[in-house]
């Protein structure tokens, strides 16, 4: 009794460890490579789910069937126009020949190691082959938004866009179109690379701030001199309606005037010289009226007794007539 | 398993297993297919140990066997890793010994990523990275530097891709964020991107950034990109500030232009009205007069015609009669004393008659 069942424990025991041993589960996120005493056998297994080897003799080797990443580390390299840049990149690849992978490479630390060397070299051909501003830009003919405000003489001051001819999504597809061939026969697919990040060497860096600066101060002072002028030019502008309107007073004034007084002797001799008798009485009105403003008590007279106003001094009747 | 009495084991094994479900992401802590074959070796030489141990093994099954999906989450049951059901949020039941294996995943969860800039607390783990100073360095299209900080809102949304498609989605989801983001600054001016082109920018970047989680089979949806601060490298941010006091001293200036322009040209209008208004007063002044003059003229002359030699003696007359009397000195004399005039004294207060 006691016999039996701790053979039955044992036996039970011993089929647990060869079914344990003879199946194995592939996730969906791994394909596996079968290896017996250290030899691949078969197809690689690609389809998720439980499955059966000879047990003991054969090891499971798991490989990832995902896209898997790769970061370039950032380095420092040259580009064309011999400026030190930081580039780091990163690529996407996948396994697509899980045996010729297993065979050339075993493991993951060593494919990474392998398109570090072949992606960084191939990037580094690339960045020495073309200038900075093709590594920076993408589109080509791309015209800026402006700012209003300083719009209408910047096209001179300002640096703007600087032309390209290829463009970066161009760098990064030679890139590729360089590295691909050379990774197959690793059993890798890259999928594509593509610059992180693309920046100025420290050493480079205070220069491109000094440049950057002295580009602002050139835009400060334009805008204060845009000020100056247009302040000038509103002065200028206030002279002149200044003098625009008093000259225009000064000559409308003298037209009322002048039209004045042309009528004020339109209407006089109009009266006066409305018949020689009118005119005749006119004078001797006037006359009469300058004498009473003219003579005054300081004045002295002398006339003479012919005089109409003292003929009757020297007789009652000097003409006769009466 | 350390200790050699199967029951402590397996009490071990309950305990680790009652700390797993539900906190751990990457299905609910199974107890291993190996571990219970193991456990099953060492207790074989017990028939009574052999009976409890089954017993509690089965407890242990049927414990592990429910799972409870938070509500803005779902899980994906793979079978033998092989995918089998996507369950909604609720209680399920799996099968046990790791037979199933549940991932569940936030779908319904906005989630975000920092990039240039990094706020603690965060419960995503890929929300920000200690290198986030670098992360926001770029190149602008005219060769100008920028410090640029931006968000990423992003969902998961095809969990089967999120899971099975990409290893690291997340980390992809940063890589292709600051490459979209460095791509959009490098195609475009300092000016653009520090003031005037923001929108433009968030909107291209998206749309980028869409486009490139589709092609990398990631599984996201990325939702909004918003830029954060951008500023110019700190010792350039000095002169940017310049430009814009300059800006402001040139509105300024030509305001204060203005200013004296409305201060003086309004007024000369006036003067200007003014001064013809007075001329119109002038104008009317002098025709009115020359109205009234040779209005009284006219009927002065009217009576005259009438009766010219008597009414012209009268006004002489009358006008003598009034000037002579205001005179001091009066001279009168007769027609024949024209020699006398050298006699006369010119000083005497009296006139002289002779």
């Amino acid at each position: 009794m006691k016999i039996t069942s701790v053979l039955l424990a044992i036996i039970v025991a011993g089929v647990f460890i060869v079914v344990s041993s003879a199946l194995y589960t592939v996730d969906e996120t791994k394909q596996v490579i079968i290896t017996q005493f250290g030899k691949p056998i078969g197809d690689p297994i690609v389809e998720a789910g439980l499955k059966f080897k000879t047990p003991f003799i054969q090891d499971v080797n798991l490989i990832e069937k995902r896209n898997l990443e790769w970061d370039g580390a950032p380095g420092n390299m040259p580009t064309k126009d011999k400026l030190y840049i930081a580039v780091d990149l990163f690529a996407r690849w996948r396994i697509v020949d899980p045996l010729q992978y297993f065979l050339r490479l075993r493991d993951e630390r060593s494919a990474l190691s392998r398109l570090d060397d072949i992606l960084g070299s191939e990037t580094r051909n690339a960045v020495a082959k073309h200038e900075l501003i093709e590594l920076v830009r993408t589109t080509k003919d791309r015209v800026p938004l402006r700012d209003a405000l300083l719009s209408d003489t910047d096209e001179r001051t300002l640096s703007g866009l600087v032309p390209i001819t290829k463009g970066r999504a161009l760098v990064e597809q030679e890139i590729y179109a360089a590295a691909a061939p050379k990774v197959e026969v690793f059993g890798i697919e890259l999928l594509d690379i593509r610059f992180k990040r693309i920046n100025y060497n420290e050493s480079v860096r205070p220069k491109i701030y000094e440049r950057m600066i002295s580009e602002r101060r050139q835009i400060a002072e334009r805008f204060r001199s845009e000020g100056n002028g247009e302040a000038a030019r509103i002065n200028g502008n206030r002279e002149r309606e200044l003098k625009r309107i008093q000259s225009e007073a000064y000559r409308e004034v003298e037209e009322i005037r002048g039209d004045a007084d042309a009528k004020a002797t339109g209407i006089y001799a109009a009266a006066y010289n409305s018949s020689p008798k009118a005119a005749d009485f006119y004078e001797f009105q006037k006359t009469m009226d300058m004498y009473k403003t003219v003579l005054k008590e300081n004045s002295m007279l002398i006339m003479s007794t012919t005089s109409e106003a003292f003929e009757y001094l020297k007789s009652m009747n000097p003409s006769g007539e009466k | 398993m350390a200790g050699n009495n199967p029951l402590e084991d397996l009490l071990q094994q309950l305990k680790n297993a009652r700390a797993a479900p539900g906190s751990n992401a990457n299905g609910t802590g199974n107890v291993s297919l190996g571990s219970v074959g193991r456990g099953v070796g060492s207790g074989g030489s017990l028939l009574g140990g052999l009976g409890i141990f089954g017993l509690a093994a089965v407890a242990l099954m049927i414990y592990n066997a429910y799972y409870t999906i938070p509500s803005d989450s779902v899980g994906i049951v793979q079978r033998f890793g092989e995918y089998s059901a996507e369950k909604d949020p609720g209680l399920h039941f799996k099968m046990p010994l790791g037979i199933d294996t549940v991932t569940i995943l936030p779908v319904k969860r906005q989630l975000k990523q920092e990039f240039g800039f990094a706020t603690g607390g965060a419960t995503n783990v890929s929300q920000n990275r200690p290198d986030f100073a670098q992360q926001g360095q770029m190149v602008t299209g005219d060769l100008n530097a920028a410090l640029v900080e931006w968000v990423v809102q992003y969902r998961i949304a095809e969990p089967r891709k999120y899971l099975f498609d990409t290893r690291n989605p997340a980390e992809t989801l940063r890589d292709i964020s600051e490459s979209v983001m460095r791509l959009v600054v490098g195609d475009r001016s300092v000016d653009e991107v520090i003031t005037i082109g923001r929108q433009e920018i968030e909107t291209v970047a998206l749309a980028e950034m869409q486009f490139l989680a589709a092609k990398y089979e990631i599984g996201v949806s990325i939702d909004q990109v918003q830029l954060k601060n951008i500023n110019p490298p700190r010792p350039v941010q000095a002169s940017f500030n310049e430009v814009n006091q300059a800006q402001q001293e040139k509105e300024s200036l030509i305001n204060a232009a203005r200013r004296e322009f409305n201060k003086v040209i309004p007024l000369a209008e006036g003067e200007k009205d003014q001064r013809i208004r007075a001329a119109d007063g002038y104008r009317l002044r002098r025709v009115n007069e020359a109205e009234g003059d040779t209005a009284r003229f006219n009927a002065v002359f009217a009576e005259y015609s009438k009766a010219p030699e008597v009414t012209r003696r009268r006004i002489y007359i009358e006008t003598m009669q009034e000037v002579l009397p205001q005179l001091d000195n009066k001279i009168i004399m007769d027609e024949n004393a024209q020699q006398m005039l050298p006699l006369m004294h010119l000083n005497s207060p009296q006139g002289v008659l002779q």
